[in-house]
C-alpha cells in the first residue's frame, strides 16, 4: 500500500487524479459487488465467494507482507459469509443474524464515537501527561482565562448568528426564486460556496479583506471598494469584536446555499391546493408565506437550523486560517486543537467536554424532532 | 421476503467490508514508519522553505548519491503546530529540524524522540561548544546535533541615508531612542517598520524585541531564570523590557513606516518588509541575521557601503556586547538505519561546509571554514559568535516550552501591539506555562 502511494506521490499531479479516481473507483465497485452476490443462493455465486475468501487474504499477503493479517481477513471474510449464509426464516438463526449484522456497526460505534468520548471525558479531569488526577483543575482554568472565556462566548456568537441569518437568507432566496425563470441557474450560484473547502472559502475571503495602507495599491476587495468611495482601508480582521462578525460571514456565505437547497425542495413540497385554497380565502402572499409554507416546511427547517448550528458549534478551519484565533477571535475547537498541540492534553479534553455539552441539546432536540414526525407518520 | 431480508443483509456487510479494507490499510501504513524496515529514504520536515529549502536540499544531493538514501524534504510554515499533533497521532517524519529547542524538549520528555545515535554523540562534542550542545540535551541526554545558526537582534538600516541625515549608528539604547527621533523629525514620517504576520507563528519578530531588551537591562542571569520560570512574565523586570521596546513599538510616530498604523505591524508579514527596507521607505528595521537574505531577494546589496547594512542591538551602556541568536536542532523519530546515517552527516562538519558554501547561512560549527561564509554580513555574524567578549543566549522564546515559547508568548505580542494592556497581556502569556505532569 505505502509502496503503490509513494509511487503515486512521484507522478506528476495530473495523472495522479485519474489514477485515484479509477482505484477508489474500482475498490468500491469490488466491495459493491460483493455485498450484492454475498447473499444470494446457487453454485455460481458458492464458487465465486470462495474465490473471494481465498483471494482477498492472498492480495493482503502480497501487498502488506503480513500472514497474520491475512489470517485474521480470512477468519472475518469466512465468518461473516458463514452467517450469511445461515438463513432461518425465524427463531434462533435469525437472532444470530441479527446480532451478526448490527455487531460490526455496534462495534464501530463503540470504536469510534462511545469510547473516545469516555476517553475525553476522564481526560478533562486528568493532567497534562494524563496520569495524575486533577478534578476540576482543568476547567477552572479554562474559565479563569479571559481569553479561554472570550474563545467561549466568541462560540456562543458563532452559534445564535450563523444557523439564523444563513437560514433566513437561504429561505428568503428559495421564495424568491421558486417557480422563476432561470431558477435552476440562481440557485447554482448560491449553491456553488457549498463546494469549497472552508480552508478554501477562508482563503479567498482573507483575500477580500487583505488590508493594505491608504495610499498603497489595494489588493483587497472590500477595501478597494471603501477607497473607490473615498474612505480610509479599515483592518477588517484586526479590530475587535467586529472581526469575529466578518469571519462568521464567510460561514453565511458557505452555508446559505444548503438552506437554500434543502428549503426550496420543501417549498415545492407543499400542496398546492392548500395554497390554492389560502388564496381563495383572499390571503395576501405574505400570509401564505407565514401561514401555509412556513408550517408546512417546519421539519425541514428543523433539520437545517439543526445541521447549521452543529457546523458552527464545531468551526474551526475559518478561524484557523483566516486569523489562526488572534486578535480575539478563538473559537473554542480552535483552542482545543492549540492546547492539544502545547502536548496540554488536560485542557484541550476540557475544552472538548465544553463542546460536547454545547452540541448535546442540539442533537437531543433534532432526534425528538425527528421521532415526533414518525410517530405522526 | 426472503429476498428482501437478504437485501437488507446487504448494508452492514459493507460496513465491515470497508472497516477490514480500512484497518489493513492502517496496518500497512504504521508499519513503514516504524523502526524496523529500512527503505533507504528518510523524510525530514522542517520551518525552512522556497529559496532555502532548495539550498537544503543542494547541500546534501552529493551524500545522497554516495550512499544510495534518498531524503525527501518538506517544509511547512506550520510546524510548530503539526509536529506535535504529527507525533502524537503516530505519523511523525524520521527527521524533524526543530527551530527551537524548547519544542524538541517538549517532544523528547514524552519519548517520541529518539536519543542521539553514537555518531551524532561524537560529532556533537567534536564540533560543537558546550553550550550550543546544551540544546539538544534534554534531562543529561543527547537529542540532537545543532544545524544552522543565527545571530538575532540586528539593527538594519541605510548607511547612505544615515549619512544624508547626520546621524551615526547609535552605541547606547537611549542613542537609539535619540537617532530615531531625529530621523523622525527631518523625515516627517515613521523610522520603524516592523511586521508580526507569519500565519500560525504571528507574533514571533515581537518577542525578539523582547528577548534583546530582556537580555540587555537585566543581564543574563536573569535571562537564564526567565526560560526557567524563576522569573515570571508578570515580573516589573519583563514588564520593563516591554515598556522599553514599546516606547518604539507603541508609538505611531515612529512605527509603522509605509504600512499604515501601530496596529499594522500584525497585519504585515515579517517578509514584507524587506522591499520597504529596501527601497528606502522605511529606515529602521529590527530583524535576525537570515533577513540579509530577503533583502537580496527585494534587490538591494548587503554590505557596509552597500543598500543596507546592520548593526547590533545596542546595550544599556557603552561597550555592553550582548547578542541572541537562534539555530535549529535536528531531531530523530526513527532509528533505522537511513536516518542514522544521515542524522550523523547533518551533525559533521562536511555538511556544515556544504551548506554554508551555498550562501545564506551560517552553522556555530566548529569545523566550519570561516572563509566559506559568502557575504560581510554572514562574516560579521561568525565574528560575534566566535568573539569570546560576547555574551550569547539561545533566542528565550525558542528555549521555552511550546506552549508558551511557541504559544501564547507570540499570541501575547499580537495582543499587545493590538492595545491590550501590558500586565493582562503579562498575565495571559504567564498563565500558559504548562500545568503540573
Amino acid at each position: 500500500m505505502s509502496g503503490f502511494l509513494n509511487w503515486l506521490g512521484g507522478l506528476p499531479p495530473l495523472a495522479q487524479i485519474p489514477i485515484v479516481v479509477i482505484a477508489f473507483a474500482a475498490v468500491v465497485a469490488l466491495l459493491l459487488f460483493f455485498v450484492d452476490i454475498a447473499p444470494r443462493k446457487g453454485t455460481l455465486y458458492t464458487v465465486i465467494r470462495l474465490a473471494f475468501c481465498v483471494l482477498v487474504p492472498v492480495i493482503v499477503v502480497l501487498f502488506f507482507g503480513s500472514f497474520l493479517w491475512a489470517a485474521a481477513v480470512a477468519a472475518v471474510l469466512g465468518g461473516v459469509l458463514f452467517l450469511l449464509d445461515y438463513r432461518s426464516k425465524k427463531g434462533v438463526g435469525y437472532l444470530v443474524q441479527l446480532v451478526g449484522f448490527l455487531a460490526p456497526a455496534f462495534l464501530l460505534l463503540l470504536i469510534g464515537l462511545i469510547l473516545p468520548t469516555i476517553n475525553t471525558t476522564i481526560a478533562a479531569f486528568m493532567s497534562a501527561s494524563g496520569k495524575n488526577f486533577v478534578g476540576l483543575n482543568n476547567f477552572i482554568w479554562l474559565f479563569t482565562q479571559p481569553s479561554a472565556i472570550r474563545t467561549v462566548v466568541n462560540t456562543i456568537i458563532w452559534v445564535l448568528l450563523v444557523p439564523a441569518l444563513s437560514t433566513a437568507f437561504g429561505l428568503a432566496y428559495a421564495v424568491f426564486i421558486d417557480k422563476s425563470r432561470g431558477e435552476k441557474y440562481f440557485k447554482i450560484l448560491v449553491f456553488m460556496p457549498m463546494a469549497i473547502s472552508f480552508v478554501g472559502a477562508s482563503i479567498i475571503w482573507r483575500f477580500i479583506y487583505a488590508y493594505r495602507e491608504a495610499d498603497a495599491t489595494q489588493i483587497g476587495l472590500l477595501n478597494q471598494i471603501v477607497v473607490w468611495f473615498g474612505g480610509t482601508p479599515v483592518q477588517w480582521l484586526q479590530n475587535e469584536p467586529w472581526n469575529t462578525l466578518f469571519l462568521i460571514v464567510v460561514l453565511i456565505w458557505v452555508q446559505t446555499g444548503f438552506a437554500m437547497v434543502v428549503l426550496s425542495a420543501a417549498i415545492k413540497g407543499v400542496p398546492t391546493e392548500q395554497i390554492e385554497a389560502a388564496e381563495l380565502d383572499g390571503t395576501n402572499g405574505w400570509q401564505r408565506f407565514t401561514n401555509v409554507i412556513v408550517p408546512g416546511i417546519r421539519s425541514s427547517l428543523v433539520v437545517v437550523v439543526t445541521t447549521i448550528s452543529i457546523a458552527s458549534l464545531k468551526v474551526f478551519d475559518i478561524v484557523r486560517t483566516m486569523t489562526a484565533g488572534n486578535n480575539g477571535t478563538s473559537v473554542i475547537a480552535n483552542e482545543m486543537y492549540t492546547q492539544f498541540k502545547n502536548f496540554e492534553n488536560g485542557r484541550s479534553a476540557a475544552f472538548a467536554v465544553i463542546l460536547f455539552i454545547l452540541v448535546l441539546p442540539i442533537v437531543i432536540y433534532n432526534a425528538r424532532q425527528i421521532k415526533k414526525q414518525r410517530e405522526i407518520r | 421476503m426472503s429476498f428482501i431480508r437478504t437485501r437488507r443483509t446487504a448494508l452492514p456487510l459493507a460496513v465491515l467490508a470497508v472497516a477490514g479494507v480500512a484497518l489493513t490499510a492502517c496496518s500497512g501504513g504504521s508499519g513503514s514508519s516504524g523502526g524496523g524496515d529500512d527503505d533507504k529514504t528518510v523524510t525530514i520536515y522542517g520551518t525552512i522553505a522556497d529559496t532555502e529549502a532548495e539550498l537544503l536540499e543542494q547541500s546534501w544531493a552529493d551524500f545522497e548519491k554516495e550512499s544510495g538514501i534518498t531524503i525527501k524534504y518538506e517544509s511547512s510554515k506550520e510546524f510548530e503546530s503539526q509536529i506535535g499533533i504529527r507525533a502524537q497521532g503516530g505519523n511523525p517524519p524520521d527527521l524533524a529540524i526543530f527551530p527551537q529547542p524548547g519544542l524538541l524538549a517538549d517532544l523528547a520528555k514524552r519519548d517520541y524522540l529518539k536519543p542521539a545515535p553514537e555518531g551524532v554523540t561524537a560529532n556533537v562534542e567534536k564540533y560543537w561548544s558546550k553550550d550550543w550542545a546544551r540544546y539538544g540535551t534534554v534531562n543529561d541526554t543527547l537529542y540532537g546535533a545543532p544545524l544552522m545558526a543565527s545571530v538575532k537582534g540586528l539593527i538594519w538600516y541605510q548607511p547612505s541615508k544615515f549619512a544624508e541625515w547626520g546621524v551615526e549608528v547609535p552605541k547606547t539604547w537611549d542613542e537609539l531612542l535619540a537617532v530615531t527621533k531625529t530621523i523622525q523629525e527631518k523625515t516627517g514620517a515613521a523610522p520603524w517598520c516592523a511586521g508580526f504576520g507569519s500565519g500560525d507563528a504571528s507574533g514571533w519578530p515581537g518577542t525578539d524585541w523582547i528577548e534583546d531588551l530582556v537580555l540587555r537591562q537585566q543581564g543574563p542571569d536573569v535571562y537564564d531564570d526567565w526560560v526557567a520560570n524563576k522569573v515570571k512574565f508578570t515580573d516589573p523586570k519583563i514588564k520593563e523590557a516591554f515598556d522599553s521596546a514599546g516606547e518604539i513599538l507603541k508609538n505611531p510616530e515612529y512605527v509603522n513606516a509605509s504600512f499604515g498604523d501601530v496596529t499594522s505591524i500584525n497585519s504585515t508579514e515579517f517578509g514584507d518588509v524587506a522591499p520597504a527596507l529596501a527601497s528606502g521607505a522605511c529606515a529602521l528595521h529590527h530583524q535576525a541575521s537570515f533577513f540579509s537574505g530577503f533583502l537580496e531577494d527585494a534587490g538591494a546589496t548587503v554590505a557596509p557601503d552597500g543598500d543596507v547594512w546592520a548593526f547590533v542591538t545596542p546595550g544599556i551602556e557603552e561597550g555592553e556586547t550582548a547578542v541572541t541568536g537562534g539555530g535549529e536542532i535536528v531531531g530523530a523519530f526513527s532509528d533505522d538505519e537511513s536516518t542514522v546515517k544521515v542524522q550523523e552527516y547533518l551533525s559533521s562538519a562536511e555538511w556544515a561546509n556544504s551548506r554554508v558554501k551555498l550562501g545564506g547561512v551560517i552553522s556555530a560549527n566548529n569545523g566550519l571554514d570561516p572563509a566559506n561564509a559568502s557575504t560581510p554580513i554572514l562574516s560579521q555574524a561568525i565574528e560575534i559568535l566566535q568573539d569570546e567578549k560576547t555574551t550569547f543566549r539561545f533566542d528565550a522564546s525558542d528555549l521555552m516550552p511550546g506552549a508558551v515559547g511557541a504559544g501564547t508568548f507570540w499570541k501575547g505580542l499580537v495582543n499587545w501591539i493590538n492595545g491590550d494592556e501590558t500586565d493582562q497581556v503579562l498575565k495571559d502569556i504567564e498563565a500558559g506555562w504548562p500545568s503540573a505532569e
